[in-house]
């Protein structure tokens, strides 16, 4: 038997893995939410038909999103992540000792139940005692933070969908408004190939230029996302992505990574010629 | 079975436009009849945009889809089946809006010289109607909430009051809800017509729920209304256009479709008339349901809106047993004044910076349009942006002009001054005069001037004020609003 997922990144070009077994299906109040084992990725998350995530190349994803932050700003103690039910990225933070407290919102319990029983090896840290989950929609729960976080991370799903309130003005300025003097936030900034995709990209860039003082953009190369190449925003109210990172302080906590490096760091913000003219065309 | 098929006595599964647009697909006639474009054939471009499904029921009257204009089966059995979801003796499937069904009510009710009593807080179609027909209005004055700066409902004493001075009237008209969700005591407004051999009409372009929600403010076929206008598009879920007109059992039925027939199209949209059959259909079935989910909604955003600090989204806790009788908790209104800013520069913000489309700002107010199709995740966006609007823009309110009524100089009828001879004027040179032309913010739609009312310095100060507000003014043969029409001075020096 022949079993294939298909994931069209446009009408025009899909990525098709083959499937060992259909793990979970299910439809939340939000979205239908799926897990599917493979021979090439592992196990995979997908959330309306859209991969959020694969065993094998999500550590790229987990670790451009939390180590470029933790790299730059000296004194992380509080954090706040948005959506991320697959518990990846708290993993990745929960290796931090510094951070003091971390609050996940997801909106949808559904994710964490699937994942908490379909990729353990992902969720295992949603039990650290500084982790408090609120099952909660993000746009809500942020309305009433004010200068509370160091770092926020917006870990979403694609802007077309129940993910879409995390890609809006009034959303970022809600994070502005929640972060301290000098904090962070990181997004998810989507892919600049496809059309539809760049044009998403490019308004949410425009955004947050428009919120935050420094706002810079950096790249990835994951496989399974549309293009296999991804963005992350990086909005700050004081630090510099480069010119205020901590390689050395960094590299002496002496974090076993397989995909992030200070070195990549300084890489990820150079990019290539038509992406940074798609960005200063609406930076202005 | 639920709730609300238990108290209908036809089956309200049924959909029978539906149902026969459907069979008539199936058996794929060949056309050749209008509409030229032959189920999209004709038009490419118009199908690839629409969708093939779409098209190919834009189909023309034929003996298996009855006829709009004289229904004896597919369409007067839907009739029926609204009739009876309703509530009403008849119901009239209307194709131009509630427009056409705000005017066929008063055309029905109304003939030339004959006198209409009816809040001045009106649309613009009821006094359209009043053009057409050569009715003259006696217009009761709402109240007004000062705060707010919007028209209230109309107290029973004023409507008793009126009926005392015209008892030669012959109808009432009332506003169920206004824009604003605002209900007056119709109840007793229908009894004291009712006493006076007056009709009771009700414009109910903003009630559509009244019927089909529980604990909603009293409809009008259930207050014992005589004629009802019902913007079935408005929070009922049908296409933009589509609308009922009911009837009670005092109303000639025949007659009505007479006076509907003078100026509806003969080439009724079966795309409009099935949206409404389904939606009907729905309605029916679910939407006691539906509409406890709306309500939900709304009170949850009104909570989120008034913990934000500086806006006041109202609700009923104004109603005071008169003017304001009842309150649609369904509306979400929000007064903007207490932050600096004017309800139009909010809705303006919104939309520019937000991406977020409401229904419209006036002077102190803004509304949101909440109906069948809203979710909680919306209403976070909503909320947010106007928590970011007011962190970002708040500004001192020193200044802010609050909206008041304006009461109406009535110095010649509708139809009069909108036929009289008239002369075009710079509109700050007008004050004084006698407008023979419609000025309005649309939305709301509700004028400010109408024809054969004299022109105040307190009305154009208003217009100046909303225009720079940057209100979308409407109504004056010049777009831009700098002319308007008078009563040409031979005529104007008679009053």
């Amino acid at each position: 038997m022949d079993l294939w997922f298909s994931e069209k990144h446009t009408p025009d070009v899909k990525l098709s893995i083959r499937i060992k077994k259909q793990l979970f299906c299910s439809e939340s109040d939000y979205q239908r939410i799926d897990i599917f084992d493979s021979e090439e990725f592992g196990r995979i998350l997908s959330l309306d038909g859209n991969i959020m995530l694969t065993e094998r190349d999500a550590f790229i994803y987990n670790e451009m999103i939390v180590h470029v932050p933790m790299a730059v700003h000296p004194c992380i103690e509080k954090v706040l992540v948005i959506g991320a039910g697959d518990g990846g990225v708290v993993k990745e933070l929960t290796r931090y000792e510094r951070l003091k407290h971390i609050d996940l919102v997801e909106m949808d319990p559904m994710v964490v139940e699937a994942c908490r029983q379909y990729l353990p090896g992902n969720t295992c840290q949603l039990d650290d005692r500084r982790v408090n989950i609120h099952y909660e929609n993000a746009l809500k729960f942020i309305r009433y933070c004010e200068n509370e976080y160091d770092l926020i991370i917006v870990d979403s799903n694609d802007p077309y969908g129940p993910s879409e309130g995390l890609f809006t003005k009034e959303f970022y300025g809600n994070c502005f408004k929640a972060l301290r003097e000098d904090g962070i936030m990181v997004n998810q900034q989507g892919s600049p190939f496809y059309k539809q995709d760049a044009d998403a990209m490019q308004r949410s860039h425009q955004r947050i230029v428009a919120t935050f003082p420094i706002s810079r953009v950096y790249q990835a190369h994951i496989p399974t996302y549309a293009a296999g190449y991804w963005l992350f925003g990086f909005a700050s109210k004081k630090y510099h992505p480069l010119d205020d990172l901590n390689a050395d302080s960094w590299n002496k906590l002496q974090l076993r990574t397989k995909y992030y490096t200070t070195n990549l760091h300084k890489g990820a913000f150079y990019l290539p010629a038509f992406l940074e003219e798609m960005l200063e065309a609406v930076e202005q | 079975m639920n709730q609300s098929t238990l108290k209908n006595k036809l089956d309200q599964t049924k959909a029978p436009i539906y149902e026969a647009l459907e069979q008539f697909r199936n058996r794929r006639v060949v056309p050749f009849d209008v509409p030229g474009h032959k189920r999209g054939r004709g038009n490419p471009e118009l199908t690839a945009f629409l969708g093939e499904q779409c098209v190919s029921i834009d189909v023309n009257s034929m003996k298996p889809l009855d006829n709009l204009c004289h229904p004896i089966s597919v369409i007067r059995e839907a009739e029926e089946l609204a009739a009876d979801a309703f509530g009403a003796a008849h119901a009239f499937l209307m194709v131009g809006g509630t427009t056409s069904a705000v005017q066929s009510m008063v055309l029905t009710a109304c003939k030339r010289g004959d006198e209409i009593i009816l809040p001045r807080n009106v649309h613009r179609s009821v006094i359209n109607a009043l053009v057409l027909c050569g009715a003259v209005p006696v217009y009761v004055n709402p109240e007004v909430d000062h705060r707010l700066g919007i028209s209230l409902g109309m107290k029973l004493e004023q409507v008793e009051r009126a009926i005392k001075e015209h008892p030669n009237a012959v109808a009432v008209l009332v506003n169920n809800p206004t824009y604003y969700g605002i209900c007056s005591d119709l109840r007793g407004i229908v009894k004291l017509a009712h006493e006076h051999n007056m009709l009771c009409l009700a414009d109910e372009a903003h009630g559509t729920h009244f019927y089909f929600g529980k604990d909603l403010p009293v409809s009008a076929m259930e207050a014992g209304a005589d004629m009802a206008s019902v913007s079935m598009h408005k929070s009922g879920g049908s296409l933009t256009q589509s609308s009922f007109l009911l009837a009670g059992p005092n109303i000639n039925e025949g007659y009505v479709r007479q006076i509907i027939n003078l100026t509806q199209t003969t080439s009724g949209s079966y795309l409009l008339m099935s949206s409404l059959d389904i939606s009907r259909r729905n309605l029916a079935l679910r939407g006691e349901k539906v509409f406890e989910q709306v309500r939900k909604i709304a009170e949850y955003a009104r909570t989120e809106i008034n913990s934000i600090g500086g806006y006041y989204a109202f609700g009923q806790e104004l109603i005071n047993g008169d003017s304001i009788y009842d309150f649609d908790p369904i509306k979400l209104s929000v007064h903007t004044l207490d932050i600096g800013l004017a309800g139009i520069e909010v809705y303006d913000m919104l939309r520019d910076d937000y991406d977020i489309q409401i229904e419209f700002g006036d002077i102190g107010n803004i509304l949101a349009y909440l109906s069948i199709g809203d979710r909680t995740q919306e209403i976070e966006r909503l909320v947010s942006a106007l928590a970011e609007i007011r962190r970002c823009c708040q500004r001192d309110k020193t200044g802010m002009l609050t909206q008041e009524y304006i009461p109406p100089q009535v110095v010649a009828s509708p139809q009069e001054a909108f036929y009289a001879p008239k002369e075009s004027r710079p509109i700050m040179e007008t004050e004084g005069m006698v407008c023979s032309e419609f000025v309005m913010c649309y939305p709301p739609g509700i004028p400010i001037l109408a024809p054969g009312e004299k022109i105040t310095k307190d009305i154009l100060e208003y217009i100046r004020y909303a225009k720079e507000k940057g209100c979308s003014m409407t109504g004056p043969e010049d777009p831009e609003i700098e002319h308007l029409n008078v009563l040409a001075e031979v005529t104007n020096k008679t009053y």
